[in-house]
């Protein structure tokens, strides 16, 4: 088992306050090792994305634990969320592309996060990413202009540039045909070879489980199974 | 353009591609911002030439020092008058060089069917001359014939032309407060917002005109100093020359700025103005206020996911800053332009004192930049508060 770079402890999490307030996680524990490739699944409503987006900084931890790259979540400021936030990558469900930057430049904004960079350089990267993504002759292209995969291979594009610790993805391959989805996910799973990046993935997708390490199942936002996906013979991390 | 900026700013100019990607909204982006540069600058225009046109009459003195009655001495022109012999006794202060007596009257002047104008008399006496304004000097002499008058040829409401050759050789006859005046010469002052033209007179003129008036009871008194004499100075010891509270004694300067100050805050008119120019300042921030949070709700989504990704709120306020800049320095040229052909013919339909100004071009310039950046600040409040996964 490699080392964990995310650990969930008695996660809890509720929307709304008060007698309005709903339980969305009850007593979550997980534990992501380096390098793996790890698929949330369940129904509707079961606490994936809840789960994804906690572990990933965009919402405030309340109740419980998450360690993220060797830092707690819970109770941790804005400041520190944002510097996390920096080395993570992130693809969501709806590509969110600015509309009026082109392909290229989307993706040169993971680049320009951290600061002010050669443009040249950063431009030279992304045009790179995006011709392995297929997107070549697509640099200008503004996102009105590219198909529903084109903007998501660009939106994956722009979560890897910047050579992320851990990848999160809410339904990656939702808009992208056999072919593209297998692509991108073999991707990630190279990265997760070659440089250690661990990616946490939220999906229906049939057809990418069997390159998952380990398939973690919710519902009513408990976690119900969670074992080795067809791609490995023993977790990566045991549940905690 | 891109790379420009690219390089000045050290990241991609979004806020200019964001602009630049919709020319539609960005030019009626740029009217709004236009539009409320126009009403600022319509709202100083008039507040500035109330203050222009109350400032004219001083400008027909040299700058030294005035005695007004302590009785309504705001103004110039409606000021309560004072005994003469207050002349006399400043004649005793040794860096007081002489003074001479103004009387201010006022009239309406009907000079045709529908036309009358509200002409301001100053009375002035012969030796006047070395106290008025040098330009004065030589065309005064010409009124030392009795009944006779420098006509002003910017009177409003007047056609003047008939004014503009007139000399003591070839006066041009009109009659005003039911007397026949010959008028010898020109002046050049404009009416204000107190009346449309002013007429200078000599002070036996004026008693013809206004037979109620004495001279021994002028309106202002006007002395002269001795070179190097400080006004502050000799006006503190003269008052020490009167009984208690029966004069005011300002320099000129002194008492323009005051009764620009009294008619700007005090005087129901300027009062209008400041408001006029407060509301078209807050009508201008809510202008850009929409254009800007327009904007920054359309790109909610996107902002989120830069949020998302780790930018901090101020890359996020550096955007809209960078919006607020563009739109502010495009959208001032044709405020700017507009106001000035406003400004333009308003003079000419009026004759009033306005103009643009330097002074008021870079005032404005520079509110508008604070205006649509604070209304940028203003609209990214709720990106500021909100959690990224909560925008999405």
């Amino acid at each position: 088992m490699t080392e964990p770079v995310i650990t969930v402890r008695h996660l809890d999490h509720f929307f709304g306050e008060g007698e309005a307030s709903k339980q969305a996680l009850f007593d979550v524990n997980l534990a992501v090792g380096r390098g793996s490739l790890t698929i949330l699944m369940g129904p509707s409503g079961s606490g994936k994305t809840t789960l994804l987006t906690l572990m990933g900084c965009l919402r405030e931890v309340g109740s419980g634990s998450v360690m993220l790259l060797e830092h707690e979540l819970c109770g941790a400021d804005e400041a520190l969320r944002v510097d996390l936030r920096r080395r993570l990558g992130f693809v969501f469900q709806a590509h969110n592309l600015h509309d009026s930057l082109t392909a290229r430049q989307n993706v040169m904004m993971g680049l320009q996060v951290h600061g002010r960079g050669d443009p040249a350089r950063h431009a030279r990267a992304a045009d790179h990413l995006l011709g392995l993504l297929g997107l070549g002759e697509r640099l200008h292209y503004l996102p009105g202009n590219l198909s529903g995969g084109q903007k998501q291979r660009v939106a994956i594009a722009r979560a890897l540039v910047s050579n992320p610790n851990i990848i999160f993805a809410d339904e990656p391959t939702a808009a992208l045909d056999k072919v593209s989805g297998m692509a991108a996910v073999q991707l990630f799973k190279e990265l997760g070879r070659t440089r250690g990046t661990t990616t946490v993935m939220v999906t229906h997708d049939p057809r990418i489980l069997d390159l998952a390490d380990r398939i973690v199942t919710l519902e009513d936002g408990r976690i119900v199974r969670d074992h080795p996906g067809p791609a490995r013979n023993e977790p990566l991390a045991a549940p905690v | 353009m891109t790379a420009f900026l690219t390089r000045l700013l050290g990241r991609l100019p979004v806020g200019y591609l964001q602009l630049t990607h919709s020319p539609g909204r960005l030019l009626a982006a740029l009217a709004g911002v236009a539009f409320a540069n126009v009403l600022v600058f319509v709202q100083l225009g008039l507040a500035g030439s109330m203050a222009e046109s109350v400032a004219i009459p001083y400008r027909l003195f040299q700058p030294n020092l005035l005695i007004l009655s302590p009785v309504e001495s705001e103004t110039l022109t409606d000021a309560a008058t004072l005994p003469r012999q207050r002349l006399f006794q400043a004649l005793v202060h040794p860096d007081v060089t002489g003074g001479t007596s103004i009387y201010v009257g006022r009239s309406t002047w009907i000079s045709g069917h529908d036309a009358s104008s509200s002409i301001q008399f100053f009375g002035l006496a012969s030796d006047a001359g070395s106290f008025l304004h040098d330009a004065l000097a030589a065309p005064l002499v010409s009124l030392s014939l009795s009944d006779t008058a420098l006509v002003d040829t910017l009177t409003r409401f007047v056609d003047m032309r008939g004014f503009v050759g007139a000399t003591p050789d070839a006066p041009v006859p009109f009659e005003i407060q039911n007397r026949q005046l010959g008028a010898v010469g020109n002046v050049s002052i404009g009416g204000g917002f107190g009346g449309d033209g002013v007429f200078l007179v000599s002070d036996q003129t004026f008693f013809h005109l206004f037979p109620q008036r004495s001279s021994a009871t002028p309106s202002h008194i006007l002395l002269g100093l001795a070179p190097g004499a400080d006004p502050g100075r000799v006006a503190a010891e003269l008052v020490q020359l009167y009984p208690p509270d029966t004069v005011r004694i300002r320099a000129v300067t002194d008492a323009m700025a005051q009764e620009v100050r009294y008619q700007m805050t005090e005087r129901p008119t300027g009062l209008i103005f400041a408001f006029g120019v407060v509301i078209g300042m807050v009508v201008g921030i809510v202008i850009a206020y929409q254009v800007l949070s327009a904007d920054v709700a359309d790109h909610l989504r996107e902002y989120a996911t830069f949020k998302a990704m780790g930018f901090r709120q101020s890359f996020f306020i550096g955007i809209i800053l960078e919006e607020a800049i563009i739109l502010a320095a495009i959208g001032f040229w044709p405020g700017l332009a507009f106001s000035a052909l406003f400004y333009q013919t308003l003079a000419y339909l009026t004759n009033i004192p306005i103009f643009m100004t330097p002074e008021r071009a870079v005032a404005v310039f520079v509110g508008t930049i604070l205006a649509c950046a604070l209304s940028g600040i203003l609209a990214m409040r709720k990106l500021a508060a909100a959690q990224p996964a909560d925008l999405f």
